[in-house]
């Protein structure tokens, strides 16, 4: 089976520890993260993790089963391109020599949707955010200018879907409280 | 101490230390309501509390100071994962002011624990505690049983804090009791009317469930033929008619050969684990399987299922023979005795009434005999190796939670302080012990534990002087040669007797039957030392990689079913 990208969003708990239950699920299968990022979500102390893995469609099911096996994730998803809508951010540093030597700042900012965060006598940091292609494009348009420090972030995303399947879920463990308690 | 208590906790193995020293001095004020057994050594502990908890199903209890203790508990707490038993580990940490800097004894316990527990934590101040052990408790007896640790730093024992009483039944981000999806029981039983070969797979979810009762109404009702997976065994009684017997590498024929021949299998509490599938394309390729589980990571994780009931085993059984029809499968319930006739011919013959002039004893006689003795009800604990499968394959159960043995983990030194946690959890049964010589030795210290609390099991050692389930292996697969598989031993009854523990060698199969009447009529711990027989094999097998209908019937001979 070909092996893809895939996307897993992971809804936890906000507690410590969880980065190295949700990484040994991956480690343990010789599983390489390509790209991770964690915040706070919608949810008032709910943490999201978005994860990006190339696999095989059966094995990411079995990761995402396993990492829901954890006492304090909510819910994991598994996701392919298509059904979310997700981003990256890369910063780039640029001597602001060769920049201005090369006539492109306005090219540069213009034809790859970049912006210019700041100018210093020494350097130019470009900001841009976009698929990995679109920040490889400008990485590539970067390097013989002199490109001395790059840095891209792990891919963010959110579900195309109009269901929240973590707030169902959610939903769904009130209401076992509210029998509980009863 | 207080938060155990309020969990009912009344007995706890364990094993002291600096770090947990001020738990250790609060257990001396409670000693008349917790007893603490003293093992000798960590692994034993954990052990002896899994012991506990599979004999009664309560949650086992085990202490252990920080660093060395901890880390001795690995183990035992990997084995808990993997049988699913539910076990609580308190260990001493360093002071929350020392964390991280590589203090004396200092180890990462949550981390270094977290890949082979169900939920580790650390605990800082003394208001944690009893919160943590409330939801620890919780955790490791819900859903689908498993160990946890509560790591406690040393400052959060000592310090003072009002003792709240916690308790737990809810976690937000934890579901351990799914609602049952009403279709999928009826399709599970509308699958089963229509089947005319139907099959039950019982796990070890049946015993955890307590579904026993439950399994065989269904499988009575509908005439449906059962096979138990190794733990799965004592699950439905051994002399039941729809019994046929254990799945897997070295389980029965019938079973094994008919799971390829089944149409629908209807597969409870078990996980599809490589001992019990052999090649999974190999696997059940006429049937359409439908699989019951709690824990719903184990859906087509190994082989794939045509319908998938995540729910408690005990109320999905029971509905399910609620929904099915009486009915009768005389042709396929009978064809079970064809494959059983060969095994007891070919196989069982031999094992049981072997003729060897020298006298050496076979494995599955002497089980065989105890487990007669016994009048087939005492509770099992084995090693691991062949004295295990022997003692697997030829004791005889007539109620749960009656055998215990390291299934997944198949951890050597599991035996004898397991059956050690089980005699004290159940002292009015008898517990016997089948034990080899490997294994006796890797945790043969806590015949210190038996010695200090009289604890009565019934040890029996199959002692054929080799590391015996690899020497097989070698025999079979590496031409022969015994690499660091012989073992020079010890005076085992002399070792026994230093403990004050009783004993006798059997050397010759003509006194097996006196001396297995002597242990049987002895108060207390014995430990029988048997002559067995040094080239020994266990069969059936069905080799690693091949399918479940490949069977060795000995060295050379696969079994060609008519
Ligand atoms: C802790 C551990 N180490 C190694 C093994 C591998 N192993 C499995 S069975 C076995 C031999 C067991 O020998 P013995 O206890 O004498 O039992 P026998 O097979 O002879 O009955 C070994 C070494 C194991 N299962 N567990
Ligand atoms: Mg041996």
């Amino acid at each position: 089976m070909e092996n893809q990208l895939f996307t897993i969003s992971v809804f936890t708990e906000n507690q410590v520890s969880l980065l190295h239950q949700i990484s040994m699920i991956f480690s343990r299968r010789c599983l390489n993260i390509e790209s991770l990022s964690v915040s706070a979500c919608s949810i008032p102390g709910v943490h999201k993790f978005t994860i990006t893995c190339k696999s095989t469609r059966p094995m990411m099911e079995h990761v995402v089963k396993q990492i829901e096996k954890r006492i304090e994730v909510l819910r994991a998803f598994l996701h392919t391109d298509d059904e979310i809508v997700f981003q990256e951010v890369a910063l780039y540093k640029v001597p602001t020599s060769s920049v201005l030597e090369s006539g492109q700042i306005e090219d540069i900012v213009r034809q790859n949707g970049a912006r210019v965060l700041e100018i210093q006598p020494e350097y130019t940091v470009f900001e841009k955010t976009g698929h990995t292609v679109e920040v490889k494009a400008l990485f590539d348009r970067l390097k013989p200018l002199g490109l001395r420090q790059f840095v891209r972030s792990g891919r963010i995303a959110v579900t195309k879907a109009t269901l929240e399947l973590v707030d169902e879920f959610l939903e769904r463990q009130e209401k076992r409280r509210d029998r509980l308690s009863r | 101490m207080r938060a155990l208590i309020d969990q009912g906790v009344d007995k706890v193995f364990g094993y002291p230390g600096g770090q947990i020293m001020p738990v250790y001095d609060s257990l001396y004020d409670y000693s008349d309501k917790i007893q603490h057994y003293l093992a000798r050594h960590e692994q034993g502990a954990i052990h002896a509390a899994e012991g506990f908890a599979r004999a009664s199903g309560k949650t086992g209890v085990v202490i252990a100071t920080s660093g060395p203790g901890a880390m001795n508990l690995i183990t035992g707490l990997n084995d808990a994962l993997m049988d699913s038993t539910p076990v609580v580990a308190i260990t001493g940490q360093v002071p929350s002011t020392l964390l991280g800097k590589d203090a004396f004894q200092e180890s990462d316990v949550v981390s270094v624990t977290l890949p082979v527990t169900k939920w580790s934590i650390l605990v800082r101040t003394p208001e944690e505690i009893a919160p943590a052990v409330a939801k620890a408790f919780y955790i490791a007896n819900s859903g689908r049983p498993g160990p946890v640790v509560i790591d406690i730093a040393k400052d959060a024992q000592v310090g003072m804090a009002e003792y709240r009483h916690s308790s737990c039944n809810f976690i937000r981000s934890y579901d351990p009791k799914p609602e049952i999806d009403e279709s999928a029981i009826q399709a599970a039983a509308d699958m089963l009317n229509a089947a005319e070969r139907p099959m039950i797979l019982s796990g070890h979810g049946v015993t955890i469930a307590g579904a026993g009762s439950e399994l065989i109404e269904l499988a009575e009702k509908a005439d449906i033929p059962v096979a138990c997976t190794m733990l799965g065994l004592s699950s439905i009684p051994t002399a039941h008619p729809l019994n046929k017997g254990m799945l897997g590498m070295h389980g029965n024929l019938g079973p094994n050969i008919n799971t390829n021949k089944a149409d629908v299998i209807l597969a409870v509490g078990m996980r599809f684990d490589d001992r019990v599938t052999g090649d999974t394309g190999k696997y059940a390729p006429g049937a359409k399987i439908i699989h019951i589980d709690i824990d719903s990571s184990e859906f087509d994780k190994t082989v794939g299922s045509d319908l998938h009931i995540h729910a408690d085993a005990k109320e999905a059984l029971g509905r399910i023979a609620a929904l099915v029809n009486q009915t009768k499968h005389e042709a396929w319930v009978e064809s079970f005795a064809r494959h059983e006739k060969v095994e007891t011919e070919r196989v069982k013959k031999q094992e049981l009434f072997p003729d060897n002039e020298d006298g050496k004893m076979h494995m599955g006689e002497v089980v065989n005999k105890v487990s007669e003795a016994f009048g087939h009800d005492a509770v099992l604990v084995t090693d691991v190796g062949q004295n295990q499968m022997f003692s697997v394959r030829y004791f005889s159960f007539s109620s749960p939670r009656s055998c215990i043995s390291s299934g997944g983990l198949g951890t050597m030194g599991f035996g004898l302080p397991a059956s050690i946690g089980a005699k004290i959890a159940v002292p009015e049964r008898d517990v016997v012990l089948f034990v080899g010589d490997g294994g006796l030795q890797m945790t043969i210290e806590e015949l210190g534990m038996i010695m200090e609390y009289n604890v009565g099991v019934k040890i029996i050692l199959l002692n054929n002087n080799y590391l015996g389930n690899v020497r097989q292996w070698q025999e079979l697969f590496f031409n022969s040669r015994y690499s660091a598989t012989p073992m020079k031993n010890p005076d085992f009854v002399a070792l026994a007797n230093a403990y004050g523990i009783a004993g006798e060698n059997v050397e010759h199969r003509d006194a097996l039957g006196e001396a297995i009447e002597r242990m049987k009529a002895h108060k207390g711990v014995y430990l029988l030392n048997v002559n067995i027989e040094e080239m020994g094999m266990i069969f059936p097998m069905t080799p690693g990689g091949h399918g479940v209908d490949e069977i060795l019937l000995n060295s050379t001979e696969y079994y060609k079913p008519v």
